[in-house]
């Protein structure tokens, strides 16, 4: 039987390597990917403790990100769409309209 | 043979981390998107591997199937001559390093810590005897009622404001 931790660790690697994605890319569609890396390091530790705690409410969870996810997905993108027409690029450190 | 299931587990969390590096240092975003479905086949194996068989098709279809084609689908209207000329990582990238190694580092040393919790009712038996489809279903339906329809309204909204959001502006006449 494999430990719970074992899960844990790599859920804790995956997170953080979505969080060096994400603040370190330049193109904006990475960092969005980026995000659903750190959501779905976040749906191994839920499916996981749900597996070793014989409690299914963490699976009911994971369904509820994975909707999130996907209306987070098409929000985004269109948000992307909608820049690269305005700006004609994808690099976030070009975009600096709001810098006060 | 009591090594079988260290061995699966080890191959596909190595695989899980390595596409994952792969997914956030490449500098072709096509080429991103695609190591993030290879990463996504294999999560859902981890799944399987949990006994979450329909957590497992959920991931294949709407990951898998319905997000990554429309990151796929934004990747093409950039350009993609200009993107790799481009530098890929900001040039403060070894302040990244430190906080995401530092996060991780301070997650696993908070693991030895960890105590797990008082074990639940669905055995493994028992999700057998009924299945796991019908379990959730079960749990989704009635405890969880009214998250269910606010996820639905979520969904509705992200309908909504994708086509508001990506729709060219229409002259005002």
């Amino acid at each position: 039987m494999v430990p719970l931790n074992w899960y844990l660790i790599l859920s804790a690697a995956v997170f953080s390597i979505g969080i060096f994605g994400f603040l370190t890319r330049r193109n904006i569609i990475i960092m969005f990917m980026s995000i659903e890396l750190m959501l779905n390091a976040v749906n191994i530790s839920l499916v996981a403790f749900s597996h070793y705690l014989q409690d299914l409410r963490g699976h009911v969870l994971v369904f509820f990100i994975i909707t999130v996810a996907a209306a987070e997905a098409s929000i985004g993108l269109a948000i992307i769409i909608a820049l690269f027409r305005n700006k004609n690029t994808v690099h976030v450190d070009e975009m600096n309209e709001m810098k006060g | 043979m009591t090594m079988l299931p260290q061995l699966i587990f080890g191959y596909f969390a190595a695989v899980i981390v390595l596409l994952s590096l792969l997914v956030i240092t490449r500098k072709n975003p096509v080429h991103s998107v695609m190591w993030m479905l290879l990463l996504f086949f294999h999560i859902a194996a981890m799944y399987l591997f949990l006994n979450a068989e329909f957590i497992a098709a959920i991931q294949v279809i709407v990951y898998a199937g319905a997000i990554l084609v429309l990151f796929l689908f934004v990747v093409l209207l950039l350009n993609l001559k200009e993107e790799l000329e481009a530098d890929r990582f900001v040039g403060s990238w070894p302040v990244a390093v430190l906080v995401s190694g530092g996060i991780f580092l301070g997650l696993a040393s908070v693991l030895r810590s960890f105590v797990i919790g008082r074990q639940g009712s669905f055995t493994v038996e028992l999700i057998q005897k009924v299945t796991h489809t019908k379990t959730l279903g079960l749990i989704m339906y009635t405890e969880y009622l009214f998250p269910f329809e606010i996820a639905s309204l979520i969904l509705l909204i992200a309908v909504i404001g994708a086509i508001v959001l990506a729709k060219k502006r229409m002259r005002s006449h």
